[in-house]
């Protein structure tokens, strides 16, 4: 039987394109290997300081019901980050390798949790927008061609489905009630649009490692695509709360059965992406300290864990 | 699970003897919720990801088991007034949770302490309750005690490890037991109220249980190699109303929407 | 500060009586203990398990994907070991 000599490379990419996912032990390119890591972990990073903006809320939500639905929420955030720094951790990086990453500049999170969370309406907001395209981004995501990351979007998109819904319920609870919370909710809404729609990434264009990323099915939908797809969902959501889209260009194309939008300020973008946002400082020195004030409980437990298991091997011995 | 929260069933009628209970059911929601508003503070910060998810269980778990309280308190009143009027709408005097519950979380060790201290009275309190003649309270008890027997679980096994592991951290887990003890026996100093309940038979005996919590913190502290500590003034007040300065700072937080907003929906 | 990260640990799950614990993904924790309760807190906040293993990642052996071919492919031509190898006349029943 006549078989053709592949390369290793070739070999990979042929199992890529038949759609058979890849797992940690197999053989992958080093730029595929380094691309994941970058992807899962900056992925993981956003949930961990997601937590931040929001957490920010918890100790003046105006209900119990609404403290415990946002509690719950945040904590699932905690969560997701977890289940991405496992996948990530199957690549053969470390969480702590990841952290020093973080808490030294050099890893990127969502440049979306560097904008400060002003009122009540912003937690709708960051759920009903916010998290909205993160669907819209995670759930390719769970097709996506490495095992683990793949397995862990599963389980995220599973427990996500709450998270925009219950931003959905404060908005429409705002848009039903008093003036003075229709208004809390316009303002959010004006001023979480345009970030919301960055988060999408650099335009097609400008995104050069969007070709590569699609060739490897780590990422399925290219950018543009995907901000398009935002908008068209976003649109009605907002007509039917009866609150306006910032965006005087936003229009029905019946040719494209599409919405028409505005440009995205992307000066504006690429400044908080470098770190010049309101809260990026803040964000990051948060997650600092709490690393750092943490570092004696963490020894702790380890001490403590070879104490325990040293005199259970001399019990044993003796 | 938690975030699907399902209330407890309406009463037909409340009995002459569960509205004596009111003032004792407040007390417990009250602590519930200021111990759950500190955890919930931690949210985001905490020294290991794995142990923000443990925090923010408890937090839930008490938050849930606050608003079962409250609810009852509403219709033990009668008043018409919400579980979020009897939350958001009473002044800090009016508040009947213990001192300990409403001290800065601080370090972690402070944070352990407090929990311990708490949860080995909460469990214990709940396992009679569950017990008790109040059928409504007995129910709200039965479901919470299953949560407050994983929390005295986690918080044990943390005072064991920071008192048992390194220098530092037995440093801090010695200094946050200097700070927090004196806040302990508030929990079982009946005040009048209680007295009078405890009278009629509705409110457990804390002698009794005052013995099981020792045996408790004996048992965890000789794990932890620290010594317990001896003849500790005790401070109280609070479930009197008469708070620390702490809680005025909390509950302008945890109140400023209601305030600000008075008679809105959210 | 240089300082030993808790080890991982691989959690698995027993989603209801009757089922197999099945891996679901794994978290740090510095014992055995505190392993499971982690487990609890992080992959049952939906009442997703009934019962907890967990295993220290570093005593997982794997078996290697280059053996792939010589582990699996030889099961391929054994259809003989699946009962729709064998024909079965109609009129014959429970079987």
């Amino acid at each position: 039987m006549e078989t053709l000599e592949l390369t290793q490379e070739e070999q990979f990419q042929a199992r890529i394109d038949a759609d058979v996912r890849i797992e940690p032990k197999d053989w992958m390119p080093e730029a595929y290997r380094k691309t994941l890591i970058r992807q899962i972990s900056q992925h993981a990073h956003s949930e961990l300081v997601g937590m931040l903006p929001e957490g920010n809320w918890i100790t003046r939500a105006p209900s119990l019901k609404r403290k415990s639905i946002l509690l719950a929420k945040v904590q699932d955030e905690a969560g997701h980050g977890l289940y991405l720094y496992s996948a990530a951790e199957t690549l053969g990086t470390t969480r702590d390798q990841m952290l020093a990453d973080l808490h030294s500049g050099k890893a990127k999170y969502s440049s979306i949790f560097n904008y400060p969370t002003l009122s009540w309406a912003d937690m709708g907001c960051v759920g009903w927008l916010v998290d909205g395209a993160a669907i819209l981004n995670q759930v390719p995501l769970c097709r996506t061609s490495y095992g683990p990351y793949a397995r862990a979007m599963v389980r995220v998109c599973k427990e996500e489905s709450f998270h925009q819904r219950q931003g959905f319920e404060i908005m429409q609870t705002l848009c039903e009630g008093a003036p003075e919370q229709k208004a809390m909710a316009q303002e959010a809404l004006n001023r979480w649009w345009w970030p919301t729609l960055m988060m999408f990434g650099p335009a097609d264009a400008d995104s050069p490692n969007t070709e590569q990323s699609m060739k490897w099915r780590i990422k399925r939908f290219t950018n543009d695509e995907l901000r398009q797809k935002f908008v068209d969902m976003m649109v009605p959501q907002a007509e039917f709360l009866g609150l306006t889209v910032p965006d005087e260009k936003v229009q029905w194309n019946e040719a494209r059965q599409a919405y028409d939008f505005g440009e995205v300020n992307w000066e504006e973008f690429w400044n908080v992406v470098k770190g010049n946002g309101l809260c990026n400082q803040e964000r990051l020195q948060a997650r600092v300290d709490a690393w750092e004030e943490g570092a004696w409980v963490r020894e702790a437990a380890l001490a403590h864990a070879a104490k325990r298991a040293g005199r259970e091997l001399a019990k044993s011995a003796a | 699970m938690t975030d699907d929260f399902t209330p407890t069933p309406a009463l037909a009628t409340v009995t002459e003897t569960q509205r004596k209970m009111l003032p004792f059911v407040l007390q417990l929601a009250d602590t519930s919720l200021i111990l759950a508003h500190r955890l919930s503070e931690w949210c985001g910060h905490g020294p290991i990801l794995e142990q923000d998810l443990a925090m923010a269980n408890i937090a839930l778990d008490l938050l849930g088991e606050a608003r079962s309280y409250y609810q009852y308190a509403a219709e033990l009143e009668g008043q018409g007034r919400t579980e979020d009027d009897l939350a958001y709408l009473r002044p800090a005097v009016e508040y009947r949770n213990p001192l300990l519950v409403e001290q800065p979380n601080q370090d972690f060790a402070h944070t352990i302490v407090r929990q311990f201290l708490y949860d080995a009275f909460h469990y214990h309190l709940l396992l009679q309750l569950q017990q008790g003649p109040d059928a409504h309270l007995a129910a709200i008890a039965e479901k919470s005690v299953k949560e407050a027997a994983y929390h005295i679980k986690w918080s044990s096994e943390w005072l064991i490890r920071l008192g048992d592991g390194t220098d530092e951290s037995r440093r801090r887990i010695e200094k946050a037991i200097r700070n927090l003890w004196r806040f302990g026996g508030e929990l079982t100093m009946p005040t009048a109220t209680e007295q009078t309940l405890q009278a009629a038979g509705l409110v457990p005996d804390y002698a009794a249980l005052q013995q099981q919590i020792n045996a408790h913190v004996a048992r965890v502290f000789e794990e932890a190699t620290l010594p317990v500590p001896e003849n500790v003034f005790a401070q109280q007040g609070g479930k009197d109303g008469r708070h620390s300065e702490h809680l005025g700072y909390l509950l302008a937080e945890l109140q400023y929407m209601q305030r600000t907003y008075p008679g809105m929906q959210w | 500060m240089t300082q030993q990260e808790w080890p991982l640990w691989e959690v698995f799950i027993r989603s209801k009586q009757g089922l197999d614990h099945k891996h679901v993904g794994s978290l740090h924790a510095a014992d055995a203990t505190m392993a499971i309760q982690n487990a609890r807190d992080v992959y049952t906040r939906r009442l997703e398990g009934v019962s907890i293993w967990v295993v220290e990642s570093t005593h997982v052996h794997a078996s290697n994907p280059d053996d792939a071919a010589a582990f699996y492919e030889p099961a391929n031509d054994k259809i003989y070991r699946h009962p729709t190898f064998y024909q079965v006349p109609d009129s014959i029943k429970h079987m």
